[in-house]
């Protein structure tokens, strides 16, 4: 089990003809990840030609629409790799299609557009992870996003997080033990998937034994993610929180990683978690350490 | 600031008067000469600009000379008053409070208005929570007339100004959509004498993301205000912070980078409270030229003892990202002069270690975790 993407699931990169696209199928196969197809426009009846995860070659046809992609294919996800200005509407034409789960991997879209994507979204089909975001990856079974592959294997950890690089880091530091799922859910300031629906996710799935969760300043996801888990988490969680040196009214690099008028703190959404009874590191590896502490025990 | 959102609220028809900007006293008393009685408005990105004494109202043109010679150069919040805006004096009977914003934690919009305006609504909120109506807007929606009759109702504005209010809701909407904004402000929305609406005062917050559909928002930059090194640093495409530490930080992505700045500051408790200089996310790639750009802002910040560079090797291979250091520091040459605690992991990071231990360089120090690598990057800040 994991949670939203398994070895069946069938997947689809808008955007499968450019270069993050073309780079990032061939890493997707590689994983293992059943890719079978890709979306643009005009470059619709052709194919790409990729090799598998076994080595042999594939020809993955590139259709004009998810819509079409889909009932060629049986894909129930896509992977988004376009470019801003477009992310709006290939999103819209992904719900449209009635995707069961969409990875918006593209940084820079503008929020208006993801405030407008997601109204869209309520009451359809489509779960959305991202935007700016690295996806989603069940180790052993597929990838849907740009997450590396070989940091860590199949274990009994679920892990959620806003940042792409503390995944990978804490999914480093704990590759002794793998991992259920591993989700980035992005750093803009309007998400599809938040850690409370990760969270939720990972109490349901039996193979989940524990729980990482990685947030940073900005916004209150980490503040409703702590009273979440105190109502209706029972598995262990871990909490990490990054930015306690980050200065007032400045942007860090996430375009949602912003403390604004005293909200949105690191030094808040720590003491909200530990209120919540999780166990909060001071470092990536004093995280590790918490979880491993926790999983010896289990 | 405040004469540019009144720029953008003329472009789009919210009532008002944007007045004159002068970056000299005898440029505000030449405006004061045209305007009559006017106030002389310090232009800062901060709120708290009257409190502070940067909003005086002058009756002659000589007392906006006067005016102008004490508020440019004034500091406000630690920005200094690089000009001020001569706007006419107004007649106020009424000041009311009126903003759209992203409402990020609903994932919508929000509008508020209240007939308290004037103050900081923040204020208003905590003494008279309700005269702050908060009105939630569906961003599929959006605001057509009808919602605009439903803001102003329920912000109970004085029947008398209904229509203004209607028009002057549905402009600051526009401005809120076309221009991309965060933020739309007008404090006061003042009702001046003859029952006429005006917006007296105003903020707009701009989505950066959102450039690319505006590039004239480019002009609203304050290239006085920025930091050297932070304007250089934006040159080169850097996603740079300026802090006040002394130990320069270099890492990949945003969120390990922030957490490289923590266990920095945490490090630095036990070498005399040393913290880190600054935030620099040279992303994914990593290439010899990045990573040069990169060193070449951080070495140019004179409070810089040490580096620590902090690469989690994920798409990008560790053996690349030592190569682009090397390449960094061929290309620096001499004016690389500065030690570096190099803490690379991940993807093929033997052959990266390999790379920059056959390098052998003298600035160089290799650490293999990233607590021990902030701990000798600390050290060396604080020798």
């Amino acid at each position: 089990m994991s949670i939203f993407l398994n070895k069946d699931s069938k997947v689809i990169v808008q955007g499968i003809t450019g270069g993050e696209g073309t780079k990032h199928t061939a890493l997707m196969l590689k994983a293992g990840t059943q890719v079978v197809g890709g979306v643009n426009a005009r470059k619709a009846g052709t194919t790409v030609s990729h090799v598998d995860a076994s080595g042999a070659t594939v020809e993955l046809p590139v259709f004009g629409s998810v819509k079409e992609a889909m009932a060629e294919t049986g894909a129930d996800v896509s992977v988004a790799f376009v470019p801003p200005a477009f992310t709006k509407d290939a999103v819209i034409e992904a719900i449209d299609a009635e995707i069961g789960l969409l990875v918006i991997i593209t940084e820079g879209v503008p929020v208006q557009d993801s405030a407008e994507f997601w109204a869209y979204a309520q009451g359809k089909q489509t779960r959305i992870i991202g935007p700016n975001c690295p996806g989603i990856i069940t180790p052993g079974e597929a990838l849907a996003g740009i997450t590396p592959a070989t940091i860590a294997g199949k274990g009994p950890v679920g892990l959620v997080s806003k940042s792409g690089t503390l995944t990978y880091q804490m999914m480093f530091e704990l590759r002794d033990y793998g991992f259920s799922t591993a989700i980035g859910i992005g750093g803009d300031p309007i998400i599809g998937t938040t850690h409370i629906d990760a969270l939720a996710a990972f109490e349901a799935d039996p193979e989940t034994k524990a729980i990482v969760m990685i947030g940073e300043i900005g916004g209150d996801a980490e503040e409703k993610a702590a009273a979440y888990i105190q109502e209706h988490v029972t598995k262990p969680v871990v909490g990490y929180v990054a930015g306690f040196t980050a200065p007032e009214g400045k942007t860090m690099g996430h375009a949602g990683a912003i403390v604004a008028d005293g909200a949105g703190t690191a030094q808040g959404k720590k003491e909200a978690l530990e209120a919540a009874g999780v166990k909060v590191g001071k470092t990536p590896s004093e995280t590790a350490e918490l979880m491993r502490e926790i999983l010896k025990n289990l | 600031m405040e004469f540019q959102a009144k720029e953008l609220f003329a472009k789009h028809g919210v009532p008002g008067t944007p007045g004159i900007v002068a970056n000299t006293p005898e440029e505000a008393k030449a405006a004061a000469e045209k305007l009559g009685v006017c106030v002389v408005k310090a232009q800062v990105k901060a709120g708290g600009r009257g409190k502070a004494g940067g909003v005086k109202l002058a009756k002659t043109p000589d007392e906006a000379f006067e005016h102008a010679t004490n508020i440019l150069g004034m500091e406000i919040k630690g920005l200094t008053v690089n000009r001020v805006l001569i706007a006419p004096a107004a007649s106020i009977e009424e000041e009311y409070y009126f903003s759209f914003l992203l409402d990020r934690a609903n994932r919508r919009y929000l509008c508020i208005a209240s007939v308290e305006g004037g103050v900081e609504i923040e204020e208003v909120a905590k003494t008279n929570p309700d005269a702050v109506k908060q009105i939630p807007i569906d961003p599929g929606a959006g605001v057509d007339e009808a919602k605009a009759r439903e803001i102003v109702a329920e912000a109970a504005f004085p029947e008398a100004l209904t229509e203004q209010a209607v028009q002057t809701v549905l402009a600051l909407w526009e401005v809120f959509v076309e221009e991309d904004a965060t933020l739309v402000e007008v404090n006061p929305l003042a009702r001046l004498a003859g029952d006429k609406l005006e917006a007296l005062d105003g903020k707009v917050s701009l989505d950066e993301n959102a450039e690319f559909r505006h590039p004239e928002h480019a002009e609203f930059e304050d290239k006085a205000a920025a930091d050297p090194l932070e304007a250089k640093a934006k040159e080169k495409g850097l996603n740079y912070v300026k802090l006040d530490g002394s130990v320069g930080i270099i890492g990949n992505g945003a969120g390990l980078v922030m957490s490289t700045l923590d266990v920095v500051a945490y490090a630095g408790e036990a070498h005399g409270g040393v913290k880190p200089a600054n935030f620099l996310d040279i992303g994914g790639g990593a290439s010899a030229q990045v990573m040069a750009d990169g060193l070449d802002v951080i070495l140019n910040d004179a409070q810089v003892k040490s580096v620590f560079v902090n690469v989690f090797g994920g798409i990008t291979s560790c053996d690349a990202v030592a190569n682009g250091i090397v390449g960094a520091l061929d290309i620096l040459g001499d004016e690389a002069s500065k030690p570096l605690v190099v803490r690379l992991d991940g993807n093929n990071v033997e052959e990266g270690r390999r790379i920059l231990n056959e390098k052998n360089h003298p600035l160089v120090t290799l650490v293999d975790t990233m607590d021990g690598a902030a701990d000798k990057a600390a050290e060396l800040a604080n020798a």
